[in-house]
């Protein structure tokens, strides 16, 4: 269970969160709509650990360990796992040995051998299968010269690899044709289970057709303004965030908000 | 005591060449008498694991229990004293000629393919420092002929390794020399190459320095015949108050050569890097493809490096260029390894290592390969 209380932060003075509570229960999917610059892409730095942000107020817990405490790599190997909407490309540095190296980070953390290379390359192949991507996938330097799709699906992969407690997927639709998206959403779709969570940020309903929440929350102006089902998406998707007086960006939108 | 060393020619900072590297370290020791090492065969361990043909100088002598018979056809011997006229000035070559001990004489005769002969290097230096040791080695390899040479230098205590050596390919000869120079990180260690290409010749070298307390790895390269090639690629691990100078000097004499000096620096702690590249186009050598390239990873706010790039041209067409690049490591690629739960100290080992290899791959030989690859798990092990 991931558990956000009070969760406030700013970048170099400026508040971008102001106060978010949000509970994800162990085994439900909840998706982050809002518009851009509601602080969805900060939200998802914060839980991940990432530089350069001054977290004012508040406490986030997976499972009770307070993650804010913790280095970058060990919220990981605690479970938690950011897809990436900018997957970051890394020269010189095989896709293969990348997983391997995480893969094996995170079993150590949690007890387990390490896998050698034939084993690894076993349980990679396996999840290259089901994601509809070419073994050379592994050959190649992590992200370099992937288009848009393929990088995502990466993303995809390494958390089909490591098989975190909890997912965070930033815009993980974006740059996708509608088989990738299908691919995407059933490679999320294939970890849900008891115990499994995710949190599923997007602009678009449609990735939500394919990936159905259990929650979804509207982000606007550093706080969540609305909580319902799956029902709220499509809502959004036909009348804008307008129509629910979620117009404007900003101070405004908190003001309406707190109205 | 000092005195004396320097009376016996060590450059001063005042001569241009020696701007970034100072030897007054070096200057302030005395030294005294390479002790015999009395059970040789116990140094085997000291050895770097390579498989093959090896010639073995403890502290300047010739081990030849510790070495193994060169390839057929290939005459290795001892190479002493004798008429020494380096093509270029070099001060610390010049004290070398005069107090040159032991080295190899290494010939392979015309259209031989010697396959790979390793020279290694060990100084003891544990029981009376600081040693200094003035190895001088000859390498002739006749038309046509071929070699690869894996040169090791390591040891333990205080001492000086000053080695020079001359090499000369013949019309189409072609050397491929690996460096490795993983001294003992309170030691000293100046290496000057000299190399004299005639037509269609060709050199590959790699030098990678990780040891010594102050290093300086200076080839110069002289491409005297129509057509002859030279690669002069250099990769550099400083860390703590560690010192390395990579400096390479390509004097291209003849029409249609072509040369590459390439070095990668990674410094840490403290640690000063210099890189002196130096490209000389004589009015003869036109078409002349010149290349020099430095880049430098600084791991610590307090690493440093000093680029200088020299470009002399006296022919009219020729292509010539240079560049240098100096970065830390991206925050951003840090960061995504570590949220996939790599540890940031094997993060950063991963993005150095990602720095390097291009470099490394470049070397052809697996089993020079190989040893490289140990030698830098080494430094990164030590580095814990």
């Amino acid at each position: 269970m991931l558990e956000i209380r009070g969760l406030a932060a700013s970048i170099d003075g400026k508040p971008i969160l102001k106060g978010i509570d949000l509970v994800v229960p162990t085994g439900e999917v909840h998706a982050i709509m809002g518009p851009n610059g509601s602080g969805k892409s900060t939200l998802s730095y914060i839980l991940a650990g990432r530089e350069g942000y001054d977290v004012t107020g508040g406490e986030v817990r997976l499972d009770g360990v307070d993650l804010l405490t913790l280095a970058p790599e060990e919220r990981a190997v605690a479970g938690l796992f950011l897809a990436f909407q900018y997957p970051v490309e890394l020269p010189g540095v095989g896709n293969a040995n990348f997983l391997r190296t995480a893969l094996n980070a995170t079993r150590r953390a949690r007890g387990e051998s390490e896998l050698d290379a034939v084993q690894f390359l076993k349980l990679a192949r396996a999840a290259l299968r089901d994601l509809a991507m070419a073994d050379d996938m592994l050959k190649r330097n992590v992200n370099v010269g992937f288009s848009g799709g393929e990088k995502k699906r990466n993303e995809v992969l390494q958390m089909a690899i490591l098989k975190p407690k909890f997912a965070i997927l930033d815009e993980t639709d974006s740059g996708l044709d509608i088989d990738a998206l299908k691919i995407v959403a059933g490679g999320v779709n294939t970890l849900r289970g008891p115990g499994f969570s995710a949190l599923v940020i997007t602009h678009y309903q449609r990735l939500l057709d394919h990936i159905v929440p259990d929650r979804v929350h509207v982000l606007a102006g550093g706080r969540i303004l609305r909580s319902g089902g799956p029902e709220l998406a499509r809502a959004l998707e036909e009348s804008g965030y307008a129509a629910l007086g979620l117009e404007a960006v900003g101070e405004d939108v908190a003001a309406i908000g707190a109205s | 005591m000092s005195a004396t060393l320097a009376q016996t020619g060590l450059p001063s900072r005042k001569l241009e060449a020696w701007k970034y590297t100072d030897l007054r370290p070096l200057a302030a020791l005395a030294p005294a008498a390479a002790p015999e090492i009395a059970d040789i065969a116990a140094l085997a361990a000291d050895l770097p694991s390579f498989p093959g043909p090896r010639l073995v100088f403890v502290n300047g002598r010739r081990a030849a229990s510790l070495s193994v018979p060169a390839p057929a056809g290939v005459i290795t011997d001892l190479a002493t004293g004798g008429d020494f006229a380096p093509f270029a000035p070099a001060p610390l070559a010049a004290l070398n000629a005069r107090l040159a001990q032991d080295g190899a004489a290494i010939h392979v005769p015309e259209g031989l393919d010697a396959g790979t002969l390793a020279l290694v290097h060990l100084t003891i230096a544990e029981d009376a420092a600081p040693v200094f040791v003035h190895p001088r080695h000859r390498i002739a390899l006749a038309a046509g002929a071929t070699l690869t040479l894996v040169e090791y230098a390591g040891g333990r205590g205080v001492y000086w390794q000053n080695p020079v050596i001359e090499i000369m390919l013949a019309p189409g000869a072609t050397l491929r020399h690996v460096r490795i120079q993983a001294e003992d990180r309170e030691s000293f260690h100046t290496a000057t190459i000299f190399v004299d290409l005639l037509a269609g010749a060709r050199y590959d070298a790699f030098t990678l320095g990780l040891g010594a307390r102050l290093a300086r790895s200076e080839c110069h390269a002289r491409l005297g015949g129509a057509g002859a090639i030279a690669h002069l690629a250099a990769v550099q691990l400083l860390r703590g108050a560690q010192h390395g100078d990579i400096t390479t000097v390509v004097a291209h004499d003849a029409p249609g050569c072509a040369s590459r000096q390439t070095v990668k620096s990674v410094v840490d702690g403290r640690a000063h890097a210099v890189f002196q590249g130096r490209i000389e186009v004589a009015r003869a050598a036109q078409k002349t493809d010149g290349y020099q390239m430095s880049q430098a990873l600084l791991l610590s706010p307090d690493a440093e490096i000093d680029c200088k790039p020299e470009l002399e041209i006296f022919a009219d067409d020729v292509k010539c260029s240079h560049g240098a690049t100096i970065g830390a490591l991206d925050p951003e690629q840090l960061f995504y390894l570590r949220a996939r739960g790599i540890p940031e100290a094997a993060a950063r080992a991963m993005l150095v290592r990602a720095f390097l290899i291009d470099a490394i791959e470049a070397v052809s030989e697996a089993g020079a390969r190989a040893l490289l690859e140990r030698a830098i798990d080494d430094w990164w092990e030590g580095a814990r």
